[in-house]
């Protein structure tokens, strides 16, 4: 499919809620014609040549961090990684000041991961840098919830009145966030599991279901979404341990076998296999789509990149 | 000093007071409330205004000792009279704390040098306020102190804040409540409902506030003592100090300007100038506030004025502290949101008499012999919150917003503190 040479209306990608259906349409059919670029022996298009983009990652990242950079690199775009560790931030630089001192390079775009909500909205009232939000805390996952949709879109051929259920814990989810309001705009139906100790406050209000058991998420399901237990959380006080986690809500062979033939399941990575997922469902070629989403991040990617940075030069 | 104040319509709920009267005030006292007088001392116009007794807040921060940065007596009182206010009392959790008599007799010092309205200290509860060990509280009340709190911080320990009531009636003040249990607010940094699970950010739920008003209530009972429950929040807080004075026990409450006039969904803006604790809430728990404003409940209106430098402020949600600045913002929010709720006379009442009352204060009234505090307000004036403060700090969520109503004028003993039309 042709890039197109509208774009998006504002100069950020800060969260799917902002986001029209239109634009995530857009963004979608954009992706499309990338996911092209990756299957080609020359995998470039000059797209964002002589622009600069920085990897501002403030917490850990592998699939978010490398699909970026790998994106990036793809559009011919200068790309730049920074982490918190090893930067002055150490010495207690804020990061408005980091942000600021980056600024006065004159980067083009800043994709920033951080662990506190609003911390791109932050960046994106100060700096006329495009400022891509690439986890915000627990707030928002926009570029996640895309690829997500993506791979749905790919799989099952349509978005609207797709039954997605996402199962953990919901309540520290920046994924479930983006992909509650991703799947309310395109009209597909969404169920959250989890431990009432997981679910946050009026999360209904958002446009979900809840219910707390596997088997009331995965029955007429037609997307089974497994999100990581944090296992620093076990023993606290949201639930007693991993072993009674996977027994309630882990999805093994047997759990999926009571679900929709062709139901797909999802994660965002990265998983802890025997937590959340037994190896055995995670790994099945039929069922699985967990590597698909990672090969269309890249491809979502470069859209978002693209349409916020590249598509006004044509 | 002496002061003819002069044309006016004098509203003072305290003698059912309002009518168009002049008031004279002689060696810093009121004299007299009569029609035209004619005395031979300078006058104040106050043509076009309302004559009030002065404002009192119950609760405010001055930073001063050891915060300087953030906000000092000097410029705190001059924030203060700039929002009509006669007089603040100053909250104990001040670098070194106000848990001793030296720290509360450094603040009324320092007032007395530079402060511009009367600054009445609250000591501490604890030692450090640290929730263990009782301050010595006898000390403190004979230095100067008009309540004790450990604001800021809960007292956690139920048996301290037993004990500390139990004290507190020898000494005839009341413990003054910050109520939050540290355990439910689990780093919470927003009210707990709908928008901090949008936002994705921690929230406090309205049980953490409403749990410790309840236990306080029933310790005020079985103490026989005052309780008076600081920046009342949420429902459940009103409720439990409405059936309490049904009951008889001795329990107050104040609310915030803030509090009634914003709610969570504002937060929506990632804005740190509306993080603050209690945090603001959804709107029935605001409607609940109106209605205890209505009914009585509500005992005063004060500002928890909390000044941070804005470098503090300047930083991802998460992790700003907690608090914004009120005293000049207090009365037009409040006019302004509260002109279908109650009248004048009650509104005045909540600024300046009730607080007076509650805290056996001197003030909030214009009888003759009372404090030569006045405020004058003009209700009609409408203008717009602009971002230059006489605080030394700006976290106001009001900037930018349209208010009617305001303080023009502000006397303290007979002498003019502040006066926006000169």
């Amino acid at each position: 499919m042709r890039a197109q040479t509208s774009s998006l209306r504002t100069k950020d990608l800060l969260g799917i809620e902002p986001l029209s259906p239109e634009e995530i349409s857009l963004i979608l059919d954009t992706a499309e014609g990338f996911k092209e670029v990756s299957e080609r022996p020359v995998k470039k298009v000059p797209a964002l040549r002589g622009q600069l983009v920085i990897n501002l990652f403030m917490e850990a990242s592998t699939r978010t961090r490398v699909s970026f950079e790998i994106a990036e690199k793809r559009l011919s775009a200068d790309t730049l990684n920074f982490s918190a560790s090893g930067s002055s931030v150490e010495k207690g630089e804020t990061l408005i000041d980091t942000a600021e001192n980056l600024m006065a390079m004159r980067p083009d775009m800043i994709v920033i991961r951080h662990k506190h909500p609003g911390a791109p909205k932050m960046l994106a009232e100060r700096l006329p840098a495009s400022i891509i939000n690439a986890g915000d805390g627990a707030h928002e996952h926009p570029t996640q919830a895309l690829l997500d949709a993506f791979t749905i879109r790919e799989r099952l051929g349509r978005l609207d009145g797709i039954n997605v259920s996402i199962v953990g814990d919901i309540a520290h989810s920046r994924v479930v966030r983006s992909n509650i309001h991703l799947r309310t705009k395109m009209k597909a139906n969404v169920t959250v599991a989890g431990p009432p100790t997981l679910i946050p406050s009026e999360v209904e209000k958002m446009g979900a279901r809840v219910v707390h058991s596997l088997d009331a998420a995965i029955d007429g399901a037609d997307v089974i979404m497994m999100l990581r237990i944090q296992i620093e959380r076990q023993g606290k006080l949201s639930f007693p341990s991993l072993r009674e986690y996977y027994n309630t809500f882990g999805l093994t062979p047997e759990r999926l076998r009571r679900s929709k033939p062709d139901a797909i399941v999802m994660h965002p990575g990265p998983m802890n296999r025997g937590v959340e997922i037994a190896s055995d469902v995670a790994d099945n070629p039929e069922r699985s789509v967990i590597l698909e989403q990672v090969t269309n991040g890249v491809a979502v990617r470069m859209a978002v990149l693209y349409l916020l940075g590249g598509a006004h030069l044509e | 000093m002496h002061l003819l104040i002069q044309n006016g319509r004098v509203v003072d709920p305290s003698q059912d007071l309002d009518a168009k009267l002049d008031v004279l005030i002689e060696d810093g006292v009121v004299a007299r409330v009569d029609k035209k007088i004619k005395a031979n001392v300078s006058t104040l116009d106050a043509a076009g205004l309302i004559v009030s007794p002065g404002f009192i807040d119950l609760h405010t921060h001055l930073r001063e000792p050891g915060q300087e940065h953030k906000e000092t007596i000097s410029t705190g009182t001059r924030a203060a009279v700039a929002g009509g206010y006669t007089a603040v009392c100053a909250m104990a959790n001040t670098l070194p704390p106000n848990d001793e008599r030296a720290v509360t007799e450094m603040i009324i010092a320092e007032s007395r040098r530079n402060g511009a309205c009367r600054v009445y200290p609250i000591g501490a509860v604890s030692k450090g306020l640290k929730g263990e060990e009782l301050a010595e509280l006898a000390d403190l009340r004979t230095a100067g102190c008009v309540g004790v709190s450990d604001d800021g911080k809960p007292v956690w320990n139920a048996q301290l804040m037993r004990r500390a009531l139990e004290y507190c009636a020898m000494l005839k003040i009341p413990v003054i409540a910050h109520e939050e249990d540290a355990h439910l607010n689990e780093g919470g940094v927003m009210h707990e409902g709908y928008y901090s699970t949008l936002l994705g950010m921690a929230g406090i739920p309205a049980a953490s506030e409403e749990t410790l008003v309840a236990r306080d209530v029933i310790l005020a009972a079985l103490t026989k003592s005052h309780v008076h429950v600081a920046h009342a929040s949420t429902r459940g807080a009103i409720d439990a100090v409405r059936r309490a004075k049904a009951d008889g026990v001795h329990v107050t409450c104040e609310v915030t300007p803030h509090h009634l006039a914003l709610g969570d969904d504002a937060v929506q803006s990632f804005s740190t100038n509306l993080k603050m604790n209690p945090p603001l809430r959804s709107a029935d728990h605001r409607d609940a506030i109106l209605e205890g404003i209505a009914d009585g409940t509500v005992d005063a209106i004060a500002t928890d004025h909390a000044p941070h430098h804005f470098d503090e402020k300047n930083v991802e949600f998460d992790l700003a502290p907690f608090g914004i600045i009120g005293l000049e913002t207090a009365f037009g929010v409040c006019h302004t949101r509260l002109q279908k709720v109650v009248d004048l006379a009650r509104l005045i009442d909540l600024f300046s008499c009730g607080p007076a009352r509650i805290f056996n204060l001197p003030g909030g009234t214009l009888q003759r012999g009372a404090l030569g505090d006045v405020t004058l307000i003009d209700i009609k004036a409408r203008y717009q919150v602009t971002n230059t403060f006489h605080s030394k700090a700006s976290n106001s969520p009001f900037i930018g917003e349209a208010l009617t109503g305001r303080p023009v004028a502000t006397v303290v003993a007979g002498v003019v503190k502040f006066d926006l039309r000169v």
